[in-house]
C-alpha cells in the first residue's frame, strides 16, 4: 500500500505515522510537501498531528490554505482514503472536508493523556477489523479537542453513521465523565457520507506498538490495510 | 567611532565593576564605544562568563569512555552505542520565569532545544525541574500556572515530548523560583556539529527570525538579584515562536545532513554577539559583520540594539566557500529569513560595520574567554550550626500514622503532578516507553534495541542543611532513579542554582556543592558533560536554598527489560535494600508535621549506594524484579505509598510489616535514610533473589506482600501498636495524592 503523509509547516506527528506505516506495517510511505501540488500513486493520505503554520489563529485556519489542500480534495472526491489525526482532523474540518469545528478543550488546557474510545461503526474501511462497539484506549494530545456542529448536521451524520469514535469509559460507557474536552455527544471522530475521510481526535500512531505498551491503534492502521487487500509485511521487534 | 565619557553610572547599568573596566581599556588600549561597551557588558555577566564559578568548576570530572563532547559546547554529548550519541544539556531561566512566567518559561525550553539541535541531534525527550514557593499564595498560583502553560505551549507545538520532571514548593523560592529545562537529543556520532567559525573566507550566515528590540541585556538582567522592581524588568524577557523554533530545527537538520556546513551556534543570552565571539574564540579566528546585512523587524536599530538583542529562534552559521546558494535555498523552503552577513577572517577580532564604516571592533577571545574570574571569598554562615543543631529527644514521636502519611501525601512536593504533566504532550514522537509519574522516564531508541532513562533531581533542603552532602545525594538519587528502571548512568548535565556569589556563604555553599557533585560522579563513574550556573537567585536580600539540579541519563541495552515503580501482581513479595537509620533531619516529614526545616540532612555512604544500585540494575536486567521505587522525599511509607496508587491501571494494596530494631517510628516510616529502594519480586523467587542481594553485600529483607484492597504497615516490636499503624484504604490514600495540586489551585 502507498500511503502519503501530508507535511506542513508545524506538522509534528508526521515522523510518527511515516514510522508506522513503513517501520511498523511495512508499507510504502511517501512524504508529500504542503507546496506539492500534484498527488499521484497513493492509495491513502495521512494528515498528521501538530500545529500547522503554529495554530496561532483557530487550529487548521491557515493550513486549509496550502497549496496542497486542493490536490487532496481531489483525491478525496475520487474515492481516495484520507485520514486525519488531531491536527489533521482539525484540518479536515477547516477545509469543508467534513463537518462541523473545533472549540477549545473546556478544562482550556492543552491535554495528554490515555482515553477510551467506543468504535459506533465498525462497518468502514478504518475501523472493519474492530468490533462494532469495541473500546479502544488511544491517546489523546490537543488543546482543540471540543467538536461542534449545529443540530441538524449533528442529527444528519448519526443517522448516516459518520460518528465512528465516541469517549467513553474502559467500560464503554458514553458518559459526561468520559467526555476529556467537552466534544458534542462525547465525539472522538467522524466519517464523511462517502466513508473514504476519516477525522479522529486520538492519537493512533503512539498506540501502535507493544513496545509503548499498547496496540489498540493498530486496528485502525489494518483495517485500513486489508480494505487495499494489504496485509501488515513485518512486525518490527521492541525498539526497531 | 563616537567618542564617549563613561562615567560610573553607566558602568553600573551596564554591571560592570571599575576593575572589569580598566581590564577592557587594558585589552581596547582605548576607551570603548558604546556598542564595545554593552557587548563587555553582556559577555562578561555572570550569566555568559561564569566569573564567579568557573575555577571551581574545573574540578569537576568530565571524562569517560563514553564522552563525545564534554563542556563548552553547546550541549555535551555520550556514545551510547549503533552509531550514536546522546547529546543533552540543562538550563535555567530562572529569572525571565519570575518576571514574566509565561513567556519566561517557553523562551527556556526553546533556548535548550536550540542547544540541542545546535549540535546536530533531532531533541526527543526534555525535561523540567521547577520550584516555586507555597502555593497558598495567589502570586505562586499564578507563577505555576503560568511556567506550566509556556513550557507546554513551547514544547508542545515543537512536538517534542516533555517525559518528566520534578517540582518541589518552598517558600524560600516565593520571589525566586527555579525554571530549570532539560534537553536530550539523538545524533550520530560521526556528524555533531560544533560551534566554530573556521575557514578564513567563509561565509556567515544569519537565519531564522529577524532581530527585533527584544530581550536586550537579558544575560546582565539574569546576573542581577531582585528587589520590589524586579516587575520593571519585564521588557528585557523574549517572547517566543516555538512555531518559527520548529522550521528552524527543520531546517537545521536538513542542512546539516548536507556537507555545507562548517559551524553553527545558537544566539541565545546575548545574542549576536555571544554567538559571532565565541565561534571566532573557540576557532582562534576573527568574524566581520556587516549589521544592515542582519534581517531586523523595525527600522533604526543601532549596532548596540542588534548585537544585544536577544529575539529568539535566530542561528549563526558558517558554511563552505561558495556552497551560499543552498543554505539560503534550504533556509527558504522553510520560510526562514536568510542572510550571509559576514565573513570569517584571521584577524581574532569581531568586526562590525554599518554601510561598511567600522562601529566597533574588539578582540573575540577578550569577550569570550578573558572575562575577569574572581576567587570570591567563601565563609560558612554563621546560622549553620543552628540550622544543623536538631534535638531528636525534643520531638514527639509520631502518633497518628494514618494522619502523617495523609498529611505527607497531601503535601504538594509530594503529591500526583499530574496536573502539570496531562498539559505537556509527552507521547509524540511515540518513544516514550514509561511516561512521567515514575522514578525515570524511559524511551526507546528507534533503530536500535536500547532504551535511554532521564531523571532530574535535586533536594534544596539537604543542600542548604549540608551543601557537600545534599548535592552527593542528588548526583546519587538521579542515579537510583535511573536504577531503579534498569539504567547504567552514563552521564550528567548540571545546572547549579544559588543566591548572590558575593555573599561568603553563597559561594560557601557552592564550592561545597561542587565538592560533593565531584566525589558522587567519581563513586559512580559517571562524567559531567555539560551545565549551566544560575547565581544571584536573590530577592530582597533573602537568597534561594543551594539547588544544584541534575539531569542525568542511563541507558538500557535491551529496551524490554525495564521496570517501574509501580507494584505490578497481588502477591509479589516486597522486599527492602539498603539500611534504615534515624534520619529525621531535613526531612519532608519534618517540615509538614513539624514545621522544621533543619539537622543534619541523611549522610550518604557512596560505596553503600553504588552496590545498591548496581545490584538492582543486575537483578532489572536478569529479569527477575516486577517494580523497583526509590526511597526518597517522605521515606519508606511514602514510597511503599506510591507503589500502591501510582500505576496508570489502578490501585493495588499491600501489607507490610516492619521491625522496628530500636528505631523511632517516624524515623522508621518517614525518615530519609539513602540508598534504600524498594523492590517487588515474583514470589517463587522471592529466595532466591534475596539471596542473590545479599551475596552482593547489600543489606535486605523481606518486609511484605502485594495484594488486597487496603494499605497497611504493622510496626513490629512495637509495644504501643495503637495509632502507630498505617492501615489506610486505597482510595482515600489515592485520592488525597491524586487531588492535592489541583485542590490547592482551587480546581476540583
Amino acid at each position: 500500500m502507498n500511503i502519503g503523509v501530508v507535511v506542513f509547516p508545524g506538522s509534528n506527528c508526521d515522523h510518527d505515522c511515516a514510522y508506522v506505516f513503513n517501520d511498523v506495517l511495512g508499507q510504502s510511505v511517501q512524504m508529500i510537501w504542503h507546496k506539492d501540488t500534484q498527488l499521484s500513486g497513493l492509495d491513502a493520505i495521512v494528515l498528521p498531528g501538530g500545529f500547522s503554520y503554529g495554530d496561532y489563529l483557530r487550529t487548521g485556519a491557515i493550513a486549509r490554505f496550502s497549496p496542497v489542500m486542493r490536490a487532496l480534495k481531489a483525491f478525496a472526491d475520487k474515492g481516495g482514503l484520507v485520514i486525519g489525526i488531531c491536527n489533521g482532523f482539525q484540518i479536515l474540518l477547516e477545509a469543508g472536508l467534513l463537518p462541523g469545528v473545533m472549540l477549545r478543550n473546556t478544562s482550556l488546557n492543552f491535554i495528554c493523556k490515555d482515553v477510551y474510545v467506543k468504535v459506533e461503526n465498525a462497518a468502514t474501511r478504518f475501523t472493519h477489523r474492530c468490533e462494532s462497539g469495541q473500546v479502544l484506549k488511544i491517546p489523546i494530545a490537543h488543546a482543540d479537542g471540543n467538536y461542534y456542529t449545529d443540530p441538524v448536521t449533528l442529527g444528519g451524520i448519526k443517522a448516516n453513521a459518520q460518528v465512528i469514535f465516541r469517549y467513553c469509559t474502559a467500560e464503554g460507557n458514553v458518559t459526561p465523565a468520559a467526555n476529556p474536552n467537552g466534544s458534542l455527544d462525547n465525539i472522538a471522530g467522524i466519517m464523511n457520507a462517502d466513508g473514504n475521510v476519516l477525522g479522529m481526535m486520538p492519537h493512533p500512531e503512539r498506540s501502535a506498538e507493544s513496545v509503548l505498551s499498547n496496540e489498540d491503534g493498530r486496528l485502525i492502521f489494518l483495517s485500513m490495510l486489508s480494505a487495499f487487500g494489504k496485509s501488515e509485511i513485518r512486525a518490527r521487534p521492541v525498539g526497531a | 567611532m563616537k567618542a564617549l565619557v563613561i562615567t560610573p553610572a553607566i558602568l553600573e547599568q551596564h554591571k560592570l565593576s571599575e576593575e572589569e573596566y580598566r581590564k577592557i581599556l587594558g585589552i581596547l588600549g582605548r576607551e570603548p564605544n558604546w556598542t564595545e561597551l554593552g557587548m563587555f557588558s553582556a559577555m562578561w555577566s555572570e550569566h555568559c562568563s561564569y566569573k564567579s564559578s568557573r575555577i571551581h568548576l574545573k574540578k569537576l570530572p568530565t571524562t569517560g569512555p563514553r564522552v563525545v563532547q564534554g563542556p563548552g559546547e553547546n550541549a555535551g554529548a555520550v556514545d551510547i552505542g549503533d552509531g550514536l550519541c546522546a547529546v543533552f544539556k540543562m538550563e535555567s531561566h530562572n529569572h525571565p520565569s519570575f518576571i514574566e512566567p509565561y513567556q519566561g518559561a517557553a523562551t527556556g525550553v526553546g533556548g535548550i532545544l536550540r542547544d540541542i539541535f545546535t549540535m546536530g541531534a533531532r531533541p526527543i525527550a526534555l525535561l523540567n525541574s521547577l520550584r516555586f514557593g507555597g502555593l497558598e499564595s495567589a502570586h505562586t498560583r499564578h507563577l505555576l500556572q503560568g511556567v506550566v502553560a509556556g513550557i507546554a505551549g513551547y514544547g508542545n507545538c515543537m512536538g517534542v515530548p516533555t517525559v518528566g520532571g520534578e517540582i518541589v514548593f518552598n517558600d524560600i523560592y516565593a520571589s525566586n523560583p527555579l525554571v530549570n529545562v532539560f534537553c536530550l537529543g539523538i545524533a550520530k556520532k560521526d556528524k555533531i556539529f560544533l560551534g566554530k567559525a573556521a575557514g578564513v573566507g567563509n561565509p556567515v550566515i544569519y537565519f531564522g527570525s529577524k532581530t527585533g528590540r527584544d530581550g536586550i541585556h537579558g544575560a546582565t538582567m539574569a546576573s542581577d538579584s531582585f528587589d520590589e522592581q524586579a516587575a520593571q524588568k519585564r521588557p528585557t524577557v523574549q517572547v517566543g515562536d516555538p512555531f518559527t523554533e520548529k522550521l528552524l530545527l527543520e531546517a537545521c537538520l536538513e542542512l546539516m545532513a548536507g556537507d555545507c556546513l562548517v559551524g553553527i551556534q545558537d544566539m541565545g543570552a546575548a545574542g549576536l554577539t555571544s554567538s559571532a565571539c565565541e565561534m571566532a574564540s573557540r576557532e582562534g579566528t576573527g568574524v566581520e559583520l556587516e549589521l544592515t546585512n542582519v534581517p531586523r523587524r523595525e527600522p533604526g536599530m543601532t549596532p548596540y540594539e542588534i548585537m544585544l538583542s536577544e529575539s529568539q529562534e535566530r542561528m549563526l552559521m558558517v558554511a563552505k566557500a561558495g556552497r551560499e546558494e543552498e543554505v539560503i535555498s534550504v533556509c527558504r523552503k522553510w520560510d526562514l529569513d536568510v542572510a550571509v552577513i559576514g565573513r570569517v577572517t584571521d584577524t581574532g577580532k569581531v568586526v562590525l560595520k554599518e554601510n561598511g564604516e567600522v562601529v566597533a571592533e574588539v578582540p573575540a577571545k577578550a569577550l569570550a574567554d578573558e572575562a575577569p574570574r574572581y576567587d570570591r571569598p567563601s565563609a560558612p554562615p554563621a546560622y549553620q550550626e543552628m540550622l544543623q543543631a536538631l534535638n531528636h529527644d525534643a520531638l514527639p514521636d509520631v502518633k497518628d500514622a494514618n494522619g502523617a502519611l495523609l498529611a505527607l501525601l497531601d503535601s504538594p512536593t509530594i503529591a500526583s503532578k499530574r496536573w502539570v504533566y496531562e498539559q505537556y504532550d509527552h507521547m509524540v514522537r511515540t518513544n516514550t516507553m514509561v511516561r512521567p509519574g515514575s522514578d525515570a522516564a524511559v524511551l526507546r531508541v528507534k533503530g536500535t534495541n536500547k532504551a535511554l532513562a532521564l531523571s532530574v533531581d535535586c533536594n534544596g533542603r539537604y543542600c542548604l542543611l549540608n551543601p557537600y552532602e545534599g548535592a552527593k545525594i542528588a548526583i546519587a538519587e538521579c542515579a537510583r532513579n535511573l536504577a531503579c528502571a534498569g539504567a547504567e548512568p552514563i552521564g550528567v548535565t548540571d545546572c547549579l542554582n544559588f543566591g548572590n556569589p558575593q555573599r561568603p556563604e553563597v559561594m560557601w555553599q557552592f564550592v561545597l556543592a561542587v565538592e560533593g557533585l565531584k566525589d558522587a560522579c567519581e563513586a559512580l563513574h559517571v562524567p559531567i558533560v555539560s551545565g549551566n550556573v544560575s547565581l544571584y537567585n536573590e530577592t530582597n536580600d533573602l537568597s534561594i536554598y543551594p539547588t544544584p539540579m541534575i539531569g542525568m541519563v542511563g541507558l538500557i541495552e535491551e529496551a524490554e527489560r525495564t521496570v517501574t515503580q509501580w507494584f505490578q501482581r497481588a502477591g509479589d513479595v516486597i522486599l527492602l535494600l539498603g539500611k534504615t537509620r534515624e534520619d529525621l533531619g531535613g526531612t519532608e516529614y519534618l517540615k509538614v508535621l513539624h514545621h522544621r526545616e533543619q539537622g543534619s540532612p541523611p549522610l550518604l555512604n557512596l560505596q553503600d549506594e553504588q552496590a545498591v544500585q548496581a545490584c538492582t540494575i543486575r537483578l532489572i536486567r536478569a529479569g527477575l524484579v516486577q517494580s523497583a521505587h526509590d526511597c526518597s522525599d517522605g521515606g519508606l511509607a511514602v514510597a511503599l505509598a506510591e507503589c500502591c496508587i501510582s500505576g496508570p491501571d489502578g490501585h493495588v494494596g499491600a501489607m507490610v510489616q516492619l521491625p522496628l530494631n530500636g528505631l523511632r517510628q517516624d524515623a522508621l516510616l518517614f525518615g530519609e535514610s539513602q540508598s534504600r529502594i524498594v523492590l517487588s519480586v515474583k514470589p517463587e523467587q522471592a529466595e532466591a533473589v534475596l539471596n542473590q542481594i545479599r551475596d552482593a553485600g547489600v543489606p535486605a529483607a523481606k518486609i511484605g506482600t502485594v495484594g488486597g484492597s487496603r494499605f497497611v504497615i504493622r510496626l513490629e516490636g512495637d509495644q504501643r501498636t495503637e495509632g502507630c499503624t498505617v492501615d489506610l484504604d486505597l482510595n482515600v490514600l489515592h485520592d488525597r495524592w491524586a487531588s492535592a495540586i489541583p485542590r490547592a489551585l482551587g480546581q476540583n
